[in-house]
Order: structure tokens, then C-alpha cells, then sequence
């Protein structure tokens, strides 16, 4: 049977599969559920300094096809209040990162150190909620901007930080590398991507919020674009996020250049067992192959590979002058 | 995705309930709930309180004041509709004691009913505040099931707890062979209590914050289930054993709050 074990930035995890932040994440026991379903790693809910409600509803909508829309507004209880549920977590034997969410490098670095505290073993930064003022995207589409959080968390820590980016900017790999250069020890890509759906009938947004955020296998070709681009431009590892549901899709972020994985949409669609599932699967498609662990198809699809040009090739010089 | 219906017809229940009846072909089972998205104002998990047929309904109970501003919602006024969603409850008892506790008995009527008309005999032990505020005993009592009434202010029926009522005819042995309830925490919890020490299994239907209804947001966390895919119904004895149960649930920022 292959080896699914992965080194991840010195985490050690026993499988390249990890829970998504913002899904099943607000209890310790729905975290421990995850752990217990066979996620290689969990992320907390993303937290902030205080408590926060996050939007009303509609907060949700499924989309056909393939798609989950979403404006949630970071809900959380607050740094002085989700220690507990981390311990709950702890206690179960889960192995925890936690996701944190600021508006200023100065109180990304202030709830990086309490989060740290708690025992969890490697962070993952917020830098890409796409539809909440003032934070995630609004801050981490600057290449600057994730520098100075970066660099104002690693000074907090002595964890793992993963800076989580967005896809919703420009040059993914220029944020990338502004986090690696400022210290992170690896890049999670990508967030949900921007989206919107107004009802016909009604002639008005459905969520809310009105702006959201997609996930789900519509957005899967653009995490591995995101992943493919990322790891070309880093040195520290990448994990895959965005539209995962079967090992066929864990294979492809990691032929992409994934060194791990995050999955969250599929826990709706598929329920906790994916985890399971898809672990069994991936096992026996590495199997299939050959593999013997799973890290050596992690950026395979790159050896060799080169961009053909698009252009005609010169008159003069080129087929034509050759021709009869 | 959501599906936009129309109100066809609004009926006041009581002073704080409101049923809205609307045409919806997808198929429902008692116990499952649906997501109502009023436009320009909240979306709320709502137990269907009319499964049959392509007229569904919901009540809609007024506790805060999103509930109250759409309760006065005209017909005609066209809702989003997500669901059904969440598990049911089993068709199969066939002596039946309902323990339903202000609008909870919304959620038990439609099942009920449903085994009435299989022959299964129903009993129900109603509570409410005040007699006005009794909800579904007239309902109940033209589908069949013979119906006991309990009022705070004892202004109709027993003066005192539903909870008092469903004791007794629980006391009888052998009378019925499972408890369905859906009521205020605190009532069901004394329900399962009392069906557990007459070895009668119950079900108790719960209310948690709801966002996503699919299993993924964590919102309506209790214990280690989700109330959207993992219930609403629950055996007694798994409520019995969740320590939230009765005592806490979560806000909508996920602080657990006195229930």
C-alpha cells in the first residue's frame, strides 16, 4: 500500500488531506469529527479578536452545477472564547492549525501569539476572505500588504505559517512570493473565488451580502492554475485548495505541485466520510502506478513540460521558406 | 439552489403564530424542515408543518423580531424555498404520544397525522402558555387522535405543565410504543426523562442556528451532530446524552449561550 504520509513545512501528517477552514469548524467536537473521519490535518474556523455574528442569511446557496456560493462574514466567538473548543480538539489527539483573521499586520500578529498559545501546531493566515470589509482580500491582495503580516506574525510564532491567498488579485504568484521572502514556511491557494447570483424572478442578489464567494468543482481548474503558477515562484510548499471531491482530483493538485491538500465544499455534497474515502482511493491510485509515496508525484506534471509558442513562426526562417 | 413560491394563503393560529401555505411539489417527510429565504429581509429554517401533496406550509412562531416583522408578510408575496432538508420521523409506531409544547407541535402534526389515517392510534399531550396560544389541538382532534391539554395560566385544560400530562398517561404500561416531542429544551428533556423511566423510546425534534443547511458551516454543531443533515430528529436517549442538550446552543458567532 503506498505511503500517504507527507512532510508539510515539519508537520508531519498521515495523509496530504486537510479539513478546509470555515467548514466544520466552530465546535471541538465537529473538529475531532473530521479527525476521527481520517482528515491528515484540520484548520480551525477562521478567528478574529472579537466575537462576531457574521452576516444574516441567505449566508448559503448551492449552485448548479457544481458550484457552492457563500457570504458567511468570518463568524466566530472571538479569541478569548475559541481556546475551548481547541482544547476539546486537543484532547482528542487532533492534529489542529489555526486560522486566524485580522485587519492590521499589528492584530494579525496580536491573535497569531493567542492562537499559538493554544497548542495548535501551524497557522494558517486569512489573507483572502473575498467578501468582508476590511479584511481577507481587502488586505492580501497587495503583494506589501501580506508582507508586513507575514512578517509581523512570524515574529509571534516559532509554528508553521501558511499564508492563505486569494485568488481574486492579479499576480498569485507575486503574493506568493512577497509571503515566502517575509518568512511563511508555505502557501495555501486558493480562497473562494469571487461570484454573485441574483434571482431572476426577483431581479435582486440572493445572498445578503450580495458579493461572495465560490467554491466547489467549478473552481477546481483555477486552484490548480493558482497551484501550478504558485509553485513556480516558491521554494516553500503549496497546498491545494479549491473544488476537491475524488483522488483523481488530490492527484491533479499534486501533479500540479501540491505538497498537501484542503477540502471543505465536498463535506456538504458528500458528507465527512470523503475523507476516508478519498484516502482509500488515493492509496490505490498511487498503488496502480507504481507509487510507493505519495510525495513523488508532487509536481510531476512540470518535469519536461514547456509553453510551445503561439507565434507563426517567421517568413524567411520558418516551414514556409522550406517548403517546395 | 433556492426555488421561489407564493403565499396562497396565510392563516393567524394563535397571537404569535402564522402559517403560510404554499404550492410546492417537492416531496417532504414529517419532521423535515425547510430553508425560507423572505427577500429583502431573513432566511430561516422552518420545520414543515403540512407535508402532503404539492401544498406545503410552514408556522412561523414570533420570537424575535425578524419573526415578527415576517409574519405579517401578505399573501401573494412570493419566498424563497431550500429543502427539504434533515431527517424524518419513522412512520412506524402504532401507539403513538405526541408531547408538544407551544408551536413545536407544528413539527409533530404533519406525522401524526399521516399515522392516523394508517390507523395507528395517536394521543396528544398539548401545552401552552394560554389557551389561545393552544396550537393544532382542533387539527389533531379532527384527525383522529384523542388530545389532552395543559395551560400555564390553567385557562384551559390542566393547570400546569404539559409535561405533568404526558407523566401520567406514560404511567399507564404497555399504552404506547414510542414518544414523539417537540417543545422548549426544558420540556423535552423532562419528556425524555419520563419516557426513558417507562422504557418507552422517544424522539425529540431540536432547534439550532442554521446557515448552511448541508452539513458544512458548523452552525448548528451539537455534540458531535449537525442538526440540519443529522437531525432535526433525534432519539431521546442521544439528547439524553449530549450535555448542550437542554442547557446550551451555540449563537450565531458560535459562543455557546444558555438555551
Amino acid at each position: 500500500m503506498a505511503d500517504l504520509a507527507v512532510d508539510l513545512a515539519g508537520l508531519s501528517l498521515r495523509n496530504p488531506l486537510i479539513l478546509a477552514s470555515g467548514i466544520w469548524g466552530e465546535s471541538g467536537d465537529s473538529l475531532s469529527g473530521a479527525w476521527d473521519a481520517g482528515a491528515g490535518a484540520v484548520i480551525t474556523k477562521s478567528i478574529g479578536s472579537v466575537a462576531r455574528p457574521g452576516y444574516p442569511n441567505p449566508t448559503v446557496e448551492p449552485l448548479d452545477p457544481g458550484g457552492m456560493l457563500n457570504a458567511m462574514g468570518l463568524p466566530n466567538p472571538g479569541i478569548d472564547e475559541y481556546p475551548a473548543e481547541i482544547a476539546r480538539a486537543r484532547e482528542h489527539g487532533v492534529l489542529l492549525i489555526g486560522s486566524v483573521f485580522g485587519g492590521t499586520p499589528e492584530e494579525f500578529g496580536e491573535l497569531a501569539g493567542r492562537m499559538a498559545a493554544t497548542g495548535v501546531a501551524a497557522l494558517e493566515l486569512n489573507l483572502s476572505c473575498p467578501h468582508a470589509e476590511g479584511y481577507g482580500t481587502e488586505i492580501g491582495s497587495d503583494p506589501e500588504d501580506v508582507a508586513a503580516v507575514v512578517r509581523a506574525v512570524v515574529r509571534q510564532v516559532r509554528i508553521p505559517v501558511f499564508a492563505k491567498i486569494t485568488p481574486n488579485a492579479a499576480d498569485l504568484p507575486a503574493l506568493a512570493r512577497a509571503a515566502e521572502k517575509a518568512g511563511a514556511h508555505g502557501i495555501s491557494a486558493i480562497n473562494t473565488v469571487r461570484a454573485m447570483a441574483i434571482d431572476p424572478e426577483l431581479e435582486r442578489p440572493v445572498l445578503a451580502h450580495g458579493l461572495g464567494g465560490l467554491s466547489g468543482p467549478a473552481i477546481k481548474a483555477i486552484g490548480v492554475a493558482a497551484v501550478w503558477q504558485i509553485a513556480e515562484a516558491v521554494r516553500i510548499p503549496v497546498v491545494g485548495v479549491g473544488g476537491i471531491r475524488s483522488a483523481t482530483d488530490v492527484i491533479e493538485y499534486l501533479l500540479a505541485g501540491a505538497t498537501a491538500v484542503e477540502i471543505g465544499t465536498a463535506v456538504a455534497t458528500d458528507g465527512i466520510g470523503i475523507f476516508g474515502r478519498i484516502a482509500a482511493d488515493l492509496a490505490r491510485a498511487l498503488d496502480d502506478r507504481g507509487v510507493r509515496r505519495v510525495g513523488e508525484i508532487v509536481g510531476r506534471a512540470r518535469r519536461g513540460f514547456a509553453v510551445p509558442s503561439a507565434e507563426a513562426p517567421t517568413p524567411g526562417r520558418g516551414a514556409i521558406s522550406r517548403s517546395p | 439552489m433556492h426555488r421561489i413560491v407564493a403565499i396562497d394563503r396565510r392563516v393567524p393560529e394563535t397571537p404569535s403564530t402564522v402559517t403560510w401555505r404554499f404550492r410546492d411539489p417537492t416531496p417532504a417527510a414529517p419532521g423535515q424542515f425547510v430553508m425560507v429565504w423572505v427577500p429583502g429581509d431573513d432566511e430561516l429554517p422552518m420545520s414543515l408543518s403540512y407535508t402532503d401533496g404539492e401544498t406545503k406550509g410552514v408556522t412561523v412562531k414570533a420570537m424575535g423580531a425578524t419573526s415578527r416583522r415576517i409574519q405579517e408578510i401578505p399573501p401573494g408575496t412570493r419566498i424563497g424555498i431550500r429543502g427539504p432538508y434533515g431527517n424524518r420521523f419513522a412512520l412506524t409506531p402504532r401507539r403513538l404520544l405526541i408531547v408538544g409544547g407551544g408551536s413545536g407541535t407544528a413539527v409533530l402534526a404533519p406525522g401524526a397525522e399521516a399515522l392516523r389515517r394508517d390507523g395507528a392510534e395517536v394521543v396528544g399531550a398539548l401545552g401552552a402558555t394560554t389557551a389561545a396560544e393552544m396550537l393544532f389541538a382542533e387539527r389533531l382532534r379532527s384527525a383522529g387522535a384523542r388530545i389532552e391539554l395543559a395551560t400555564d395560566d390553567g385557562s384551559l385544560g390542566h393547570a400546569g405543565y404539559v409535561t405533568e400530562v404526558a407523566d401520567r398517561l406514560l404511567g399507564e404500561p404497555g399504552r404506547f410504543d414510542a414518544v414523539w416531542t417537540c417543545g422548549p429544551e426544558v420540556m423535552m428533556r423532562k419528556v425524555a426523562l419520563a419516557a426513558r423511566a417507562r422504557g418507552v423510546p422517544a424522539f425529540g425534534s431540536v432547534e439550532r442556528q442554521m446557515k448552511c443547511a448541508l452539513g458544512m458551516c458548523d452552525a448548528c454543531a451539537l455534540g458531535p451532530y449537525h442538526v440540519c443533515v443529522d437531525g432535526p430528529v433525534f432519539p431521546a436517549e442521544t439528547l439524553l446524552g449530549l450535555s448542550e442538550f437542554g442547557r446550551s446552543k451555540r449563537d450565531p458567532s458560535g459562543r455557546l449561550v444558555p438555551v
